[in-house]
């Protein structure tokens, strides 16, 4: 099972949080805040297990994390999940993001945890994995976005051309912060089939 | 209309989206509270609007503060309001929100149930999806109870989709609501071959967590996962399997020895390393729960370490750290696979990655040996020194010690070296373990008696240097070192070389700033040592020194007198009072050293831990007995309390109170002055204490202790290094020694009182350096096993924990039949109902009756989807391969108990039938059909049971009667649900509430069934006995499988049995490729005297319309110790066309269309005279003739099978007065004839 899963970037700033037991709201900024002093006063070049996460769950549980660039994202699972395989699916993860945003960067994740949310729920449903396959993600994560444009319509119309006009004079919306290169450091794991 | 959604929106275009909300956080960084707070503000007005678009923007806004850690419980009721909304895109962003912030406490949660229900309905599949998605996260019991129906009708929904995500969150449903665990497990079982990958993966992944918390209830299940094993290539699901797996071995070591060929070949193939890494760790397991030593799994072992090695030498640090800790997993029975690895976990113990650190450091545990722990602890406290963090540093401290002190001081050859090790390692500043130095000081100088001497030398000299650990305030923790420090000088004064100084250090003014605790030891055993200086004085007859001695006491004593610490103050004023007595006695010199070494006379042995809660309490001995009569209540008021002691003393004082007047006491009050002046022993007031330090002598003279912070070297303090290479000398000097006597080996055998001395043959030779005597810890007599903790009662798995073996077979089928008939209502394509489909359902009611009143258009409907379904169900049909059999269901409780032993014994036949190389296609057959899980017609007769099981027999009965136990709770389970069903009978769809019925045709107070078999005499003669039984394969419908069980029933050896039978155009044999039309198959077994054994035989059939016979001919060769005879015995199988039966459960509404399609011809059938009760009745149509019952009502009982080929057959059973009537349908007359005369025969024998 997959206790939680969080995304942060370098500086302790959550940008998805997702429990799947149920945490006060205290309890879980505080899981943030002790997941984020762990795991980043790590170097890189060492491994990404974690044991002894002690918000969560207690010694059955371990912290498997990647780090892109600017943001951290963390899996706290228990022990029935194969290290390397929960390993992949966080490259998974990352890789169906950078398809759905076309090159995510962390304003993407800033502005559209919704969507992230959405994406993640193609993955992981309740803790369990779901869906290891890339491309059937993207396929039910595209289709429901369809349904939702369909929806939307006419009416929804309006409401893009002002967003759009919000975002144009943004200077502080630069593409650049990228996510890195995603593809850094696999070891010779081939994805799932 | 249209203007009007526009004008909406344009409004709504300048409120704030997510977007908006997080640009604004993002610039408003100094205030972002208050911003928030703002925003909060708004969100409320938003909230109050009518427009669900703004409700949904306003939710969704929320959803991300929620994130940020605000509490957004408060709009639990509008997030349902959102979650109601008939758009798609409003509809998830309510969900997300409430999979983000619901919870079981979450009052609003009880209001979506509907709304939930109406949303997995939904034709929309992502409606459904988004409503499952939500589900999973905020589940409660309430909604898996009322929901669990719903959900289990989505697994076998149309779009795959749907069916994986219904699969997953059942495991949640089973969380919440554990109840619903035995009805929804066959449905699940299904899905672990369903033919959509993600389906699969899903149910695998359910079945694996339910399995890994309780794992023996799941081991029924393990031929299919073997099957699914070898079968599949989705890596995901592999890892899940072979992780199950792994927590499975050792509950059936057996299963162990099957898996470890498979899994070999999949590490040597694979080239995934998620997947190699799973393999070797269950391979692990495996030969972890194989008995150990095995010589034919060496060559596993070896492979393991080896791909481990190859994992810890690869460069990533992730594969570095899984090889560690799978190879710490081997330590524990392999720890000599491991040893010869010990170069690179030493290696990794210089890792820059502490995780991979700590790691080696587990892993160290079991590599130390006698030969190298010196120089293991050597590298160890190398580390220590070069340690900077202190976690790290109290981790190899403690790692140190459990590797020295481990099985006994297994490894420690040289206790000299342990204790200077453990002297060094008090040097360490700020660790929290002194405790565990200190216990460990204790336990070694208390069990060696050899090394006391030492030990006290060194534990003087600590004492002597204590200002060096007690300095420093951070220290702290290590001056509990002081306690066993102290404690040892004490106990064991006689080894001391100079008590005097020892007694003088233990005394000195800075104790007193030590932890109470510390100083109590202190104190008392400065009184020991006192003893033991007198005696030593006496001895040397130089009362002088003994007198000083005693005034050094009487000096310092008064300082732990004034101690704030009671334990310190009582202890020091006691031994104070003593000391002066003391010196009295020697001023008058008297001898007094014998006395007072008496107070401390006798050895202190070491107790085991917990001895005392494993003292057996005496037989007849009642500890909750009063052990007077209880006092009565209405005495106790006025009644005096009785006085155990003495009656009269009150009396007594009180009289002689009224005697003393105050002139008496004045004048004794004078007295005692007096007699107090004159008192040297007394302490008078007031200047006492400080005179002690004015008094001149050595002592006092000032000394300035420097707290150094680099420990000093401590003069008398052996360097624990010396020690290595005196062991390292002295080793050498044995050898020579032990060639010259090489007779007189054993006689330098180790000490006799240690325990577990395994080490290896040639670590024998190393003997300790001192005959080292461990006392062993003691027990009392009789002492009880050691108790396990117990599991955590409050383990929501603990509800899991369902017997579901117990399910498969107990909801219904035969005797004989195994665990792969499930009441399987689902096991039907015809029950995959899409959500529409499932609504009709709804409105058809649930008595079959009734439908004949439907109107005819709803009839033409359902004709067609009714052949639809047939359709898609001949499709799958052909899809599955394997060999997997359905028996049919339905029989009374009673017959179930004997069915279960048999369906433990088909999993220990599945088990036990070793991989035979497929010589004959009769072993093919037994094995693959193994391999599709317990196969279901290994079914044996009643009575050949016990020879059969002969071999497995005392696991059979103990399984056996874990299983009676489990019926037992079966039973009131049923009872309860019985109960449930009442109350929520609205809940309950029509297939639920068919259960009862469809599960067995019999009410639960009606009287049992005789036991039944289906086996039936194929041929006997002097030698052996063939009993067989023929069903159905419902995988391929041209095949029919033969199981004969063979009885050898002489005294003598049967062998090269071959099996023959003489085709006719319509039934062949299946013999292997290659094989001539008239070979017969060998038999793959022999036969002892008295043994049984079954074979399986597959046959094609063309046409199953029609019984058949067929001629064969059994060969086989009689051996008996002097000659071996050619045998024979000829026998005719009988194809009846129930065998092409199969028992198909079939829920009410479906038979309902299927009887008005119209596409079934009638037939009937009249019994006179049937004498038997009508649930009797049906049991034994069920199991004769492979039916199951669809509906029953009192005397009349609907039923259903249907053949190998797709043919339905249905019967309308009535009784009345030993008159049966059946009334069948079936779509072909003339299978449908021989079927009812075959029925008609049944009965007419009874």
């Amino acid at each position: 099972m997959i206790k939680a899963i969080l995304i942060f970037n370098n500086h302790g700033k959550p940008r998805l949080s997702k429990f799947y037991e149920h945490y006060t709201e205290d309890t879980e900024q505080q899981i943030i805040r002790e997941t984020f002093h762990l795991v980043s006063k790590r170097d890189e070049n060492v491994c990404n297990f974690l044991e002894g996460g002690l918000l969560i769950g207690g010694s059955d549980n371990k912290l498997i994390y990647r780090h892109y660039a600017t943001l951290y994202f963390v899996f706290c699972v228990d022990s029935s999940e194969s290290e390397l395989g929960i390993l992949d699916l966080i490259q998974v993860f990352v890789e169906t993001l950078d398809k759905c945003f076309e090159n995510v960067c962390e304003l993407d994740l800033i502005f559209h945890m919704d969507k992230v949310h959405n994406i993640l729920a193609e993955m992981v449903m309740g803790g369990m994995v779901l869906e290891t396959n890339m491309s059937e993600i993207i396929t039910q994560a595209e289709a429901q976005s369809k349904m939702e444009k369909s929806e939307a319509g006419i009416a929804g119309a309006p409401a893009r051309a002002v967003s759009a006009v919000k975002n144009m004079n943004l200077p502080e919306m630069p593409k650049n912060i990228n996510i890195g290169d995603i593809s850094i450091k696999v070891p010779n794991l081939p994805s799932f089939k | 209309m249209a203007l009007k959604i526009v004008k909406g929106s344009i409004d709504r275009m300048f409120d704030k989206n997510l977007q908006d909300l997080v640009r604004g956080i993002r610039n408003h960084k100094e205030d972002e509270a208050k911003y928030i707070s703002t925003c909060i503000d708004e969100i409320k007005q938003e909230l109050k609007q009518d427009n669900i678009a703004v409700k949904a923007n306003a939710v969704c806004k929320l959803t991300y503060l929620q994130m940020l850690g605000y509490d957004v419980s408060w709009a639990a009721f509008n997030i349902v309001e959102v979650m109601s909304s008939s758009k798609f895109t409003y509809k998830r962003i309510g969900y997300l929100a409430a999979s983000q912030c619901f919870h079981e406490g979450t009052d609003v949660i009880m209001l979506t149930t509907n709304q939930i229900r109406k949303d997995l309905s939904s034709p929309n599949q992502y409606d459904t999806g988004v409503a499952l998605t939500g589900l999973s996260c905020f589940v409660t019991p309430d909604l898996a109870r009322d929901l669990a129906n719903d959900i289990m009708t989505l697994m076998s929904h149309t779009k795959p989709y749907i069916r994986k995500k219904a699969v997953l969150i059942m495991y949640k449903v089973f969380l919440k609501y554990p109840e619903s665990l035995r009805p929804a497990f066959p449905r699940l079982k299904e899905k672990l071959e369903d033919p959509d990958p993600g389906v699969q993966s899903a149910a695998v992944n359910v079945i694996c967590e339910l399995a890994r918390r309780n794992p023996k209830n799941y081991l029924s299940l393990a031929p299919l996962f073997f099957k699914l094993m070898t079968s599949s290539t989705n890596n995901w699901v592999l890892i899940k399997i072979i992780k199950l797996f792994g927590a499975l071995t050792p509950l059936e070591p057996r299963l162990g020895k099957k898996l470890i060929e498979p899994l070999t070949n999949l590490i040597h193939s694979t080239s995934a390393m998620s997947l190699l890494y799973e393999c070797v760790n269950t391979v692990i397991a495996v030969l972890i729960s194989l008995s150990s030593g095995m010589p034919n799994h060496s060559a596993s072992i070896q492979l393991c370490v080896q791909k481990l090695r190859i994992l810890i030498e690869d460069s990533d640090q992730n594969l570095k750290y899984l090889g560690l800790l799978a190879m710490s997993k081997i330590l524990k029975t392999h720890p000599k696979s491991v040893q010869s690895h010990k170069d690179l976990i030493l290696q990794c113990l210089d890792d820059k990655d502490e995780s991979i650190r700590l790691r080696a450091l587990d892993l160290l545990y079991g590599m130390v040996s006698k030969k190298n722990l010196m120089e293991i602890v050597k590298k160890l406290m190398l580390h220590v020194d070069k340690a900077e963090g202190t976690t790290y540093r109290d981790e190899l401290l403690t790692k140190i010690i459990d590797i020295c002190s481990q099985s006994n001081y297994q490894y420690i050859t040289n206790f000299e070296w342990y204790i200077s090790i453990l002297v060094e390692l008090t040097r360490l500043e700020g660790t929290r373990h002194g405790h565990l130095i200190a216990s460990q000081m204790l336990d070694v100088a208390i069990r060696v008696k050899a090394i006391r001497a030492f030990a006290v030398a060194q534990m003087a000299t600590l004492l002597d240097n204590a200002h060096l650990l007690t300095g420093n305030t951070q220290r702290n923790g290590i001056c509990e070192v002081l306690y066993a420090a102290a404690w040892i000088c004490g106990e064991f004064a006689e080894h001391l070389e100079d008590p005097m100084l020892t007694l003088e250090a233990m005394l000195r003014p800075k104790v007193a700033t030590l932890p109470g605790h510390i100083q109590a030891v202190y104190v008392q055993n400065a009184a020991k040592l006192f003893a033991t200086v007198l005696q030593k004085h006496e001895g040397e007859t130089d009362s002088q020194a003994a007198q000083e001695t005693s005034q050094l006491l009487i000096d310092r004593l008064p300082l732990f007198v004034q101690s704030a610490n009671l334990e310190v103050q009582e202890r020091a004023s006691c031994i104070l009072q003593l000391v002066k007595y003391i010196q009295k006695l020697q001023q008058k010199n008297v001898e007094v050293a014998e006395e007072v070494t008496a107070l401390f006379a006798g050895e202190l042995n070491p107790v085991a831990p917990k001895a005392q809660k494993k003292v057996p309490i005496p037989e007849g001995l009642d500890l909750d007995a009063w052990i007077n009569e209880p006092p009565s209540e209405s005495e106790s008021e006025d009644e005096k309390p009785k006085a155990v002691f003495a009656k009269e003393e009150p009396k007594h004082s009180r009289s002689r109170h009224t005697e003393v007047d105050e002139k008496e006491l004045a004048r004794r009050r004078e007295a005692r002055k007096q007699e107090q002046a004159n008192n040297p022993f007394y302490i008078k007031a007031s200047p006492s204490s400080q005179k002690v330090y004015d008094a001149p002598g050595v002592e006092h003279i000032p000394v300035v202790q420097i707290d150094l912070s680099v420990p000093l070297k401590v003069p008398g303090m052996p360097m624990s290094d010396q020690y290595v290479k005196l062991e390292e000398e002295r080793r050498q000097k044995e050898k020579a020694d032990k060639k010259k006597k090489e007779k007189k080996k054993k006689r330098e055998k180790r000490g006799k009182g240690r325990k577990g001395d395994s080490g290896p043959e040639s670590e024998e030779d190393i003997t300790p350096a001192h005959h080292v005597d461990i006392v062993t810890e003691e027990m009392p007599e009789n002492a009880l096993p050691s108790d396990d903790d117990d599991k955590d009662p409050n383990d929501p798995h603990k509800a899991l924990d369902i017997d579901l073996d117990n399910l498969l077979s107990g909801a219904g089928s035969r005797p004989l039949a195994d665990s792969e008939k499930l009441p399987v209502r689902t096991h039907r394509p015809e029950v995959l109902k899409s959500p529409a489909e499932d609504r009709d359902d709804n409105t058809i009611p649930q008595e079959t009756k009734k439908k004949s009143s439907k109107d005819k258009k709803e009839k033409k409907k359902d004709k067609e989807k009714d052949r639809k379904r047939s359709k898609e169900d001949k499709k799958k049909k052909k899809k599955h391969k394997d060999v997997e059999e359905e028996l049919p269901e339905s029989l009374p409780e009673e017959v179930v108990q004997s069915e279960e032993t048999k369906e433990a014994s088909d999993l220990d036949f599945w088990l036990s039938s070793a991989p035979v190389p497929p010589v004959a296609q009769v072993v093919t057959v037994s094995s693959s059909a193994a391999a599709a899980t317990v196969d279901s017609s290994s079914a044996a007769a009643a009575e050949s049971e016990p020879e059969e099981l002969k071999d497995t027999e005392p696991d059979d009965t103990k399984s056996s009667k874990h299983k009676k136990k489990k019926q037992k709770k079966e039973k009131e389970e049923k009872e309860k649900k019985k109960k449930k069903r009442h109350h929520h009978h609205h809940h309950h769809h029509s297939d639920a509430g068919a259960e009862d019925s469809v599960q067995n045709g019999t009410v639960e107070d009606e009287e049992p069934l005789p036991p039944m078999s289906n086996y039936s005499l194929l041929a006997e003669n002097s030698y052996i006995k063939m009993v067989c039984d023929i069903q159905g394969n419902h995988q391929d419908e041209s095949k029919v499988v033969v199981s004969v069980i063979f009885e050898n029933k002489s005294d003598s050896f049967l062998k090269s049995m071959e099996f023959n039978v003489l085709d006719s155009l319509n039934s062949k044999l299946q013999r292997p490729d290659g094989a001539g039309p008239h070979d017969g198959l060998t038999v793959p077994f022999q036969l002892p005297p008295g043994v049984s054994n079954e074979a399986r035989f597959v046959f094609s059939v063309q046409s199953i319309v029609m019984p058949q016979k067929l001629k064969g001919t059994l060969t086989f060769i009689v051996k008996t110790d002097e000659s071996s005879t050619h045998e024979k015995l000829d026998f005719k199988l009988h194809f009846t066309c129930t065998s092409y039966l199969i028992t198909t459960p079939c829920y009410s509404d479906a038979y309902a269309k299927l009887l008005e399609s119209g596409d079934l011809k009638g037939s009937s059938l009249r019994l006179e005279g049937v004498n038997m009760p009508f649930h009797h009745l049906l049991a034994r149509i069920c199991f004769h003739h492979h039916f199951s019952v669809v509906e029953r009502i009192d005397s009349c009982a609907s039923m259903y099978s249907r053949s190998i080929q797709g043919h339905h057959v249905c019967l309308l059973v009535k009784s009345s007065d030993q008159t049966v009537s059946i009334d069948a349908k079936c779509d072909e007359p003339s299978l449908l004839g021989n079927v009812l005369d075959e029925i008609k025969q049944t009965f007419s024998k009874c």
